[in-house]
C-alpha cells in the first residue's frame, strides 16, 4: 500500500503548497527492467493495471511488470466516455459489472487517489414500442440480480432531465427510460493513474515505451516476451491488449473471435451546468454526460468496417450529432471542441473474454469493445485471480474462449448496443 | 470516409456500402463431420488483421452486388478491388514501420518525422 510518507491528504496539500508545490515527488517509478519477473501484464491501460494491483494486493505476487507500448492510459481507457453501469440483462454480466462497481464506490478511499467517481445516474432512453418491452425486460432482469434500476415514463423522464426534448412529435419520442442511480462517470486519467501508483508501491515495475513484438513459447508452455527493449522471460502472460488483442495472439499462433474497429467521441466547448446525469439511447444510437469542467461528452457509434487508424469516419460523428440536436435542441449552437477515436475489440456476443488459453501460462482479457471501462476494477480483479490460480474465478467463469466452441454465449447486444 | 470503387459503378462514398467482413472463408464442405472447434473457427474466429487485409464489401445503397477489397487496415489505404470468384491480387503490404507498430500514415499518435 501507499506509505504514510507519501499518502496525498490535506496536510501534503498544504505543506507542499508552501514549497509553491515544486517538490511533488513522481506518483510512480520509472525502473529498469528486470530479466525475469513472476508475471508480465502486456497493455497498461486501466485493465491491465488492475490486473497488476489485484495480483501484487490479493495474490501477494509482487515480482510483475505492466509492459505498454506508449504511455499508461493512453489507449481506451484515456479515449471513452467514462458511463459506468451495472444494468446487463443476464445473471452472468449483471455478476461481474455489479462487482465492478462495487469497486468503484470504495475506489477513490482504497487508492488514496480521487478518481472523480460520481453516481450521478444512467438512464437508458426508449423511444419506441420495442425499446420499451426491451428495456422493462431488462429493468426485471436487473431486479431479479439485485441490480438498482427504476422505469421512468415521459413525465418523469423530464422531470429527471428537464433539459430533454419530450415532444410526441419527434421522429424518435421519448416514452420512457430506465434509470440506474447508483451508475455514472469517473476521471478515467485519474484511474489508471491512481491503480499504477498503487500497483507501483507494492513494487510492480511499470514499463512504457516498450512494445512487445513477440511471445516467447516452449513446448506449449510460455517463457517470455520479445519487445522493442528486449527479451523479458517469465511464465505467466496475462494479455491485456484490448482493440491490439488480435494482433498479439497472432504472434503466439491463436486466432480470436475479435474484430477491431474505431470508436469515437467527442467534447464540446464548456458550459454551466445543463445536464448532471448520463442520457443513452440505443435506437438513435448517442449518449451523452456532461464533464465537472462543463464540457459535453458525446459518444459516437463503431464504424461499420474493421481498422487500427485510430480515427473514425465523420458520417458516424454527423449521425450522432443529428440524433442529439433532436433529443436536446439546446445544443444546436454548441461548438465540438475535440474529437478522437480508440480502437475496440468487438466479441460475436458483446461480453469480454477473460480466460487461460491452450498454452500453459498465456492468458486473455480482451473483447471489452465498446463498454469495458466500466469494468475495469472488476476485470482486474477476475483476470489477477485466473492468473494467480490458473483457473477461473466464479465471476469469468462463464467469459472463457471455449464458449465459441460450446456455444453457451453471453448475448448482451442488448445491453451493450449503443457504444459506451 | 473511405472511397471505394465498386467494379460495376465507378467511386462512391463509403456510406453506400456495407463491409462483410474477412473475406474469402469457405463455407465447409461436409459440415456434419465438423467438430464443434472447427466450427467455432468457422463461425467466429477471425484473423482480424492490422496491416493487408482482404474482405467482401456490398453496394448496399447502389447496385447491390458483393465484390472483394484489399485494403491496409492500419492505414485504411485501399489497395485492390477485385470480383468475387476472383484469387485475391499479391500485394506488397505496407506493414507498420514505426517501433510501436503504427504506420506511417494514418494513426492518431503518430509524428510524420518518421520514415
Ligand atoms: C470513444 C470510446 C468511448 C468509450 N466509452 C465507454 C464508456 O462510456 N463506458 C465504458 O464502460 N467503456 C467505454 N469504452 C470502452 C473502454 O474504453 C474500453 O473497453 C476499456 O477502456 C479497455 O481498457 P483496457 O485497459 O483493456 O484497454 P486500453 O486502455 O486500450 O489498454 C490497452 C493497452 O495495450 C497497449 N498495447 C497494445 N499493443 C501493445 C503491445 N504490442 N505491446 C505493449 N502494449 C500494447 C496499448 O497501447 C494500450 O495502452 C469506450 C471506448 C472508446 C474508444
Ligand atoms: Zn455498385
Amino acid at each position: 500500500m501507499i506509505k504514510k510518507s507519501k499518502k496525498y491528504s490535506v496536510f501534503s496539500l498544504v505543506k507542499n503548497a508552501l514549497s509553491y508545490h515544486e517538490n511533488w515527488q513522481p506518483a510512480w517509478r520509472n525502473p529498469e527492467i528486470k530479466k525475469e519477473y513472476d508475471a508480465i501484464i502486456v497493455g497498461g491501460g486501466g485493465h491491465g493495471l488492475t490486473t497488476a494491483y489485484y495480483l501484487a494486493k490479493n495474490h501477494g505476487i509482487k515480482n510483475i511488470a505492466v509492459v505498454e507500448k506508449g504511455w499508461i492510459g493512453g489507449g481506451n481507457t484515456g479515449r471513452n466516455t467514462t458511463i459506468i453501469r451495472s444494468n446487463y440483462l443476464w445473471d452472468q454480466s449483471a455478476a461481474i459489472y455489479d462487482h465492478a462497481l462495487k469497486l468503484w464506490e470504495g475506489m477513490s478511499q482504497e487508492l488514496n487517489y480521487n478518481v472523480m467517481f460520481s453516481q450521478r445516474g444512467v438512464m437508458n432512453v426508449a423511444h419506441n414500442l420495442h425499446d420499451v418491452r426491451e428495456l422493462k425486460r431488462r429493468w426485471h432482469a436487473n431486479r431479479l440480480n439485485g441490480v438498482d434500476c427504476e422505469w421512468l415514463n415521459t413525465q418523469e423522464v423530464k422531470k429527471f432531465c428537464p433539459v430533454i426534448n419530450t415532444s410526441p412529435n419527434i421522429r424518435y419520442p421519448v416514452l420512457g427510460a430506465t434509470l440506474q442511480r447508483r451508475a455514472g462517470t469517473a476521471r478515467h486519467d485519474a484511474v489508471a493513474w491512481g491503480y499504477a501508483r498503487g500497483a507501483d508501491a507494492m513494487g510492480v515495475d511499470i514499463i512504457q515505451n516498450c512494445e512487445v513484438t513477440g511471445i516467447n513459447i516452449n513446448n506449449g508452455n510460455v517463457t517470455g516476451i520479445e519487445t522493442t527493449r528486449g527479451t523479458i522471460n517469465t511464465k505467466k502472460i496475462g494479455i491485456v491488449s484490448a482493440g491490439h488483442s488480435s494482433v498479439i495472439a497472432k504472434m503466439a499462433g491463436i486466432k480470436l473471435p475479435l474484430e477491431s474497429r474505431p470508436l469515437q467521441a467527442l467534447v464540446s466547448e464548456p458550459v454551466k451546468p445543463v445536464i448532471d446525469t448520463v442520457v443513452m439511447s440505443n435506437t438513435i444510437h448517442a449518449y451523452v454526460s456532461q464533464s465537472d469542467k462543463g464540457e459535453l461528452v458525446i459518444g459516437a457509434g463503431t464504424d461499420g468496417y474493421n481498422s487500427y487508424s485510430q480515427r473514425g469516419g465523420f458520417n458516424i460523428v454527423e449521425d450522432t450529432i443529428m440524433a442529439i440536436v433532436e433529443l436536446f435542441p439546446l445544443f444546436s449552437r454548441m461548438k465540438m471542441l475535440r474529437h478522437w477515436g480508440g480502437i475496440v475489440d468487438i466479441c460475436p456476443d458483446a461480453s469480454p473474454i477473460i480466460s487461460k488459453t491452450h498454452i500453459n501460462g498465456l492468458y486473455f482479457n480482451c473483447g471489452w469493445g465498446t463498454g469495458g471501462f466500466k469494468a475495469t476494477p472488476g476485470s482486474g480483479w477476475v483476470f489477477a485471480h485466473t492468473i494467480a490460480n490458473d483457473q477461473p474465478h466464479a465471476l469469468n467463469a462463464p467469459f472463457g474462449i471455449n464458449r465459441f466452441s460450446s456455444g453457451e454465449l453471453v448475448d448482451e447486444h442488448g445491453a451493450a448496443a449503443v457504444a459506451h | 470516409m473511405l472511397l471505394i470503387n465498386c467494379p460495376y459503378c465507378g467511386e462512391r462514398e463509403q456510406v453506400e456500402f456495407s463491409c462483410g467482413g474477412e473475406a474469402h472463408i469457405e463455407r465447409p464442405k461436409n459440415p456434419p463431420d465438423l467438430n464443434d472447434d472447427q466450427w467455432a473457427d468457422y463461425l467466429f474466429l477471425r484473423k482480424n488483421i492490422k496491416g493487408l487485409q482482404y474482405e467482401r464489401w456490398n453496394h448496399s445503397f447502389g447496385c447491390r452486388q458483393w465484390f472483394n477489397v484489399a485494403r491496409n487496415t492500419a492505414t485504411d489505404e485501399i489497395l485492390a478491388v477485385y470480383k468475387i470468384g476472383e484469387k485475391p491480387p499479391e500485394l506488397e503490404s505496407n506493414n507498420p514501420i514505426t517501433p510501436c507498430g503504427e504506420p506511417a500514415i494514418g494513426s492518431g499518435n503518430f509524428s510524420t518525422s518518421n520514415k
